[in-house]
């Protein structure tokens, strides 16, 4: 059985606002079953005592102290933007979707 | 669609509320969480942002020792247990508030879980169970135009100002609150007051609701006793601690009305309108985003030392429920008028117009009295009224000195809520000061009998209560600028009666 089916690559570039077309979505969808197969393979050699990586190197607590730093200037933040107004960034309304809190 | 809501007793006496809170607090860090922009409030659009918070290719965040500290603190003061161990999450969803397209928060890792709060409600403690605080980064601010509202109805473009995207969010979820009953609304009111002043307590944010720096979510649920928990819905947009009150109450109302229509509740969010006190729907939680959490690469993980939590914790402030009882027995007051003074949100004033030299009742008269009636009227929190518990304590002592009786005092508050200046500043400079010049004074008192010579025989013979038609005469020609004792007393000396 695949590991993942066209459904949820379909659901998956619907997230990420990627359009793709039916003939991609097998495209895809093969391509990221054998992924997620290789994938599986090391699950498999992984013992129960093992915890899943997340990062690589063993570090903990980077930390910076709380002191300013120069900002970019307004038409710096905004030279990169495809449109601005009133020194905002200005993009088309979304709608429909949450807003993170 | 309009149904008839059944009445609230009804409603208690059929159906268990559950209630929970969720509440994000911006702290009053210099720097944001990930960069070291700064985190001032009222800037002008993108003056505060750089390629960090921006979300450009290439940068990375490194998390901020403050905001750490201050979320460790917060997980203290509240009983939480703190993570030897966790790590940040990233909540990938499409809207342009964040610029990476995901916000960096945490997800089954907390920094901080498994605490509670006791809360003050009717006299009774209620303990709140506290799920997990955990720390994300707030969102910048998205304008609607385009449209003939200005809202997002309509519009169709949306102008984004990142200034306060990246500044450090704290997120504080309470388990569910079965058994409140009837007092489920005032429960959660007490809880956010509470919570409120335990991180105001801690130095760590000023938890302004009107200002957005404390923001809260309502999950109301209803069911039938012995039953299991109703489906819930969350009530957002709840920007006053009266507003957390009303929020339970009209959701639970609006709930009872469905259910006891043979209706079901949808799992959703509902949006919480201050002008009708009723909540609308939003988005359906059933076609709910899926944020594909994954650990944040680009951040290590969090290992707070354990002798580090330990000092911090034995480093924490007295709990304000416990600072309030020790100040209601210093000031000598019954339950009752601690809870005015409570209500009026004036123990911090008092307790600093206190310290600044007042007597505890001096102090409580300026506050609940003159500031709270103008701050009712205008529409503002009394602490932002524009007195100083200094410039109260200073003002009490020129009452005190005999330089200004009450209705000068009243006069000269007006003027320093208005800003014109310190106490003494306005009473000189508008030759507000108690007239004590007895010559003056008796000069007015002469001419006040002689204005008056029927009630002036009057007092003479007798009838002393009449004397008070004369002290108001002579405080009319000194326009109030005199004492009125000063005034009876020289007036009953002259007419040769005795007070």
């Amino acid at each position: 059985m695949a590991a993942i089916s066209r459904e949820e690559v379909a659901h998956l570039a619907r997230l990420s606002r990627l359009a793709v077309t039916e003939e991609e979505l097998d495209t895809f969808a093969g391509q990221l079953d054998v992924i997620l197969q290789a994938v599986a393979q090391v699950g498999e050699v992984a013992a129960a005592d093992i915890p899943p990586t997340s990062h690589s190197v063993p570090l903990t607590n980077v930390l910076r102290e709380d002191v300013v730093t120069p900002c970019l200037t307004p038409e710096e933040a905004l030279s990169g933007a495809p449109d601005a107004e009133e020194q905002r960034f200005r993009v088309p309304r979304i709608l429909d979707e949450d807003v993170a809190s | 669609m309009t149904t008839t809501l059944p009445a609230y007793d009804e409603v208690v006496a059929r159906y268990e509320p559950v209630i929970g809170l969720e509440t994000h607090v911006e702290l009053g860090t210099n720097t944001k969480m990930w960069c070291g922009c700064p985190t001032d409030f009222g800037g002008e659009p993108n003056t505060r942002v750089c390629p960090v918070c921006l979300g450009l290719p290439g940068s990375l965040p490194v998390a901020n020792k403050a905001a750490i500290e201050a979320t460790v603190r917060i997980g203290l003061a509240l009983n939480c247990s703190i993570a030897q161990w966790c790590r940040f999450a990233r909540k990938n969803y499409f809207y342009p508030d964040m610029p990476k397209n995901f916000q960096i928060s945490q997800y089954d890792e907390p920094l901080c879980f498994d605490g509670y709060l006791d809360v003050e409600v009717n006299g009774e403690l209620v303990r709140i169970g506290i799920e997990r605080v955990h720390l994300e980064e707030d969102t910048g601010k998205t304008l609607h135009v385009g449209g003939a509202t200005g809202r997002i109805h309509g519009a169709t473009e949306s102008l984004v100002d990142y200034n306060r995207a990246g500044i450090p969010l704290v997120e504080i979820v309470t388990k569910p609150i079965p058994g409140t009953g009837a007092l489920a609304p005032e429960v959660a009111r007490a809880y956010v007051t509470e919570l409120r002043d335990v991180i105001r307590s801690l130095g760590v944010s000023d938890v302004r609701m009107e200002e957005g720096s404390l923001r809260c979510d309502v999950n109301t649920s209803l069911n039938l006793p012995g039953e299991e928990w109703g489906t819930r819905t969350e009530t957002k947009n709840v920007n006053s601690l009266r507003s957390v009150e009303r929020a339970v109450r009209s959701e639970m109302l609006r709930q009872a009305a469905v259910l006891g229509a043979g209706g079901r509740i949808t799992q959703e969010t509902r949006h919480f309108h201050e002008d009708t006190g009723d909540t609308t729907p939003g988005r359906s939680k059933e076609t709910a985003t899926d944020y594909r959490y994954f650990p944040e690469p680009d951040l290590v993980p969090l290992a707070p030392d354990p002798a580090w939590v330990a000092e911090l914790k034995a480093a924490l402030p007295e709990l304000p429920r416990l600072h309030r009882r020790r100040l209601q027995e210093a000031w000598g007051l019954s339950d009752a008028d601690m809870q005015s003074v409570l209500n009026a949100g004036a123990v911090e004033l008092i307790e600093a117009t206190v310290a600044a030299g007042a007597t505890p009742a001096a102090a409580r008269k300026w506050w609940l009295g003159e500031l709270s009636r103008r701050a009712n009227e205008t529409g503002v929190e009394l602490a932002d009224i524009g007195a100083t518990p200094a410039q109260v304590a200073e003002l009490q002592g020129l009452v005190d000195a005999g330089k200004l009786n009450d209705k000068l005092a009243r006069t000269v508050l007006e003027g320093v809520v208005t800003g014109e200046g310190s106490p003494t500043e306005i009473m000189t400079a508008r030759g507000l000061e108690v007239v004590s010049d007895t010559g003056a004074l008796t000069a007015a008192v002469d001419e006040a009998i002689a204005a008056n010579p029927a009630i002036a025989d009057k007092v003479r013979s007798g009838k002393v209560a009449a004397a008070g038609a004369l002290v108001g005469a002579v405080m009319k020609t000194t326009r109030g600028q005199a004492d009125a004792q000063t005034v009876r007393t020289l007036i009953l000396e002259r007419l040769g009666a005795q007070g």
